[in-house]
């Protein structure tokens, strides 16, 4: 069983403990800070992949000012020239933010779009993750009035999401204003 | 208008208790009765707002300065421990009729996963309170912990008056206790969901 | 108790879930989804097993009077760890499970193990124990995810079997208590008779 306590068995034991925990956690965080990292880089890599066209290379993260962008990667072409952005935009959805990665070529229409986080209704709003659904499936070329059909817009919205939808939107509209600056 | 927001949004939207499942040990565990619930209510809110500011200025002053934020649980659950502890002592001291009234749920409150919860979301996830996305400032903050435990509280009380009622009806044997309470606070949360939307 | 009995009482005589009603935040919180559910489950048990063993070894030297905080930092060295390599190794995981990984430090059943078994027996016994309540832990978790995924969005595991959109609120806050409860009344009948 445990041992009496006194004052100075008391802090030797805390101090022990700290110290040897502090170590252990210490070697694991610099055994694990590459993998970390790797794992971050391959996913931002994997998510820039699915909304940009094939081919090109594409430049490290940028940043900018621009309302809601969080930051943005130039793809250029073999020429030299800009092929597309990848811009990571985020707007308040109905649970929360709704973070995208925007895929837009430099004449403003969409290449593609994909759901970096959300915190939606799970089977309402959180449908905006499905990819083949055709919520998702009308980004790919997208080049009509940013907005949904409620608002006057050419986006048709989830059923019974119209927060989220309109969310959505947003993000996206964020990102192609940020391509027009920046192509301007 | 945004603390409005905040407020409203951390007590009836994102319930902590219904929305987000944080706090249901003690939750269950002491809404038998409406004044150990009020009670444990009240002690749960001193301690999640004091938590909350404190954690979140070691965080921004210690933690990220010196780039050790994988530290956080560790340095965030001691700080709560500490923090428990010296309003104990401080309590007993200086008030002994509240010590006597929150006294025996103080310690309980350390293991209670709201105080941690609360104190770690705060820090590390983007809200959008009606605007854009944002860390929350160390106003936001205080005010999302005080607003959160308020919603503690009125889930608390409002359940532990449930629970006095269903203790005097018959419930079949295999329903008795906690499966009809959890049965309860479920339609509870179904009821919460309306408010779903607000901000 | 037999080392048999130590592992298996977990599922049945000892559930931590059904039956000393522990750990309940991650339970509820966690279970939207079968596979989520043993995700949750194993992670527990990761951490279970680790301090246990740890606990089981340094209970004769610590005080008695600082034992707890001695114990804590222990768990959330333990979670730490676990945090860092989900990080590495399944970052897609730990997005999921996402706040509830850090909780782990204060869910009561690991506490409550060092309390009531490995401070007063060996490794070796306190290890099994670690197994044996980690494994109920996860078997409960992914049943209450199953029961959830089934009605809320008519799949298993991801597989989807009915179509359709399935009855939301089970995926949502409220279904979690429901089904808990439900389950809760299954066990006793069947535990009880």
């Amino acid at each position: 069983m445990a041992a009496k306590s006194s004052l100075l068995n008391m802090a030797l034991c805390l101090t022990a403990v700290c110290l040897v925990c502090a170590a252990v956690l210490g070697i694991t965080y610099s055994v694990t800070k590459e993998p970390i990292e790797a794992a971050a880089v391959a996913e931002a890599q994997a998510s820039i992949a699915k909304v940009l066209p094939e081919g090109g290379t594409i430049s490290e993260e940028m940043t900018s000012e621009a309302e809601g962008v969080l930051g943005y990667y130039v793809q250029t072409a073999a020429d030299g020239s800009v092929s597309a952005y990848a811009v990571k935009s985020v707007a308040g959805g109905f649970g929360g933010p709704l973070t995208l990665m925007v895929g837009v070529l430099p004449d403003g229409s969409i290449y593609n779009t994909s759901v970096l986080s959300h915190s939606e209704t799970p089977g309402l709003g959180a449908k905006c993750t499905e990819e083949d659904s055709h919520f998702r499936t009308q980004w790919k070329g997208f080049s009509g009035r940013l907005a949904v059909t409620k608002d006057g817009g050419d986006v048709d919205a989830i059923t019974a999401s119209t927060i989220t939808s309109r969310a959505y939107t947003k993000a996206v509209a964020q990102a192609v204003a940020l391509v027009k600056s920046l192509e301007d | 208008m945004e603390y409005l927001l905040i407020i409203v949004s951390a007590i009836f939207v994102n319930n902590i208790v219904l929305a987000q499942f944080l706090g249901i040990c003690p939750f269950l565990g002491v809404s038998n009765k409406l004044s150990t619930a009020s009670g444990m209510s009240l002690a749960v809110c001193f301690v999640i707002t004091l938590a909350t500011v404190v954690t979140y200025l070691i965080n921004k002053f210690l933690l990220v300065p010196f780039g050790l934020t994988f530290l956080q649980t560790i340095a965030f659950i001691l700080v709560i421990a500490a923090l428990v502890q010296m309003v104990e002592i401080v309590l007993k001291k200086v008030s002994p009729a509240l010590y006597q009234a929150l006294g025996i749920f103080l310690p309980l409150i350390t293991t209670n996963c709201a105080v941690l919860g609360v104190a770690i979301n705060v820090v590390s996830k983007e809200f959008t309170f009606g605007g854009e996305a944002h860390m929350l400032g160390l106003g936001e903050a205080t005010v999302y912990a005080f607003a959160t435990s308020l919603g503690y509280g009125l889930a608390m009380i409002l359940f532990a008056g449930i629970r006095e009622h269903l203790s005097l009806n018959e419930v079949p044997k295999a329903f008795k206790g906690l499966p009809i309470a959890l049965i309860s606070v479920g339609i509870m949360a179904l009821a919460f969901l309306g408010f779903s939307g607000i901000v | 108790m037999s080392k048999f009995s130590l592992i298996t009482k977990g599922l049945l005589k000892e559930n931590p879930t059904f039956v000393l009603v522990l750990g309940m935040c991650p339970t509820l919180a966690t279970t939207t989804s079968a596979m989520n559910g043993l995700e949750m489950g194993l992670a527990t048990m990761f951490v279970l097993i680790l301090s246990n063993i740890v606990i089981s070894l340094i209970a004769p030297v610590v005080p008695d009077k600082v034992h707890i905080p001695v114990y804590i930092v222990v768990i959330a060295t333990f979670v730490t760890v676990l945090q860092l390599l989900m990080q590495a190794f399944t970052p897609d995981v730990y997005k999921t499970l996402g706040l509830f990984i850090p909780l782990i430090v204060v869910n009561c059943i690991i506490l409550g193990r060092a309390e009531a078994f490995a401070n007063k027996n060996g490794v070796w016994d306190s290890a099994l124990d670690g197994i044996g309540i980690g494994l109920g832990f996860t078997v409960s978790l992914t049943v209450i995810g199953i029961v959830r995924e089934i009605l809320g969005s008519g799949a298993a595991f991801g597989f989807k079997f009915i179509s359709g959109d399935g009855i939301l609120a089970f995926v949502m806050a409220p279904g979690a208590f429901l089904v808990l409860g439900y389950l809760m009344v299954l066990f006793n009948k069947i535990a009880k008779k």
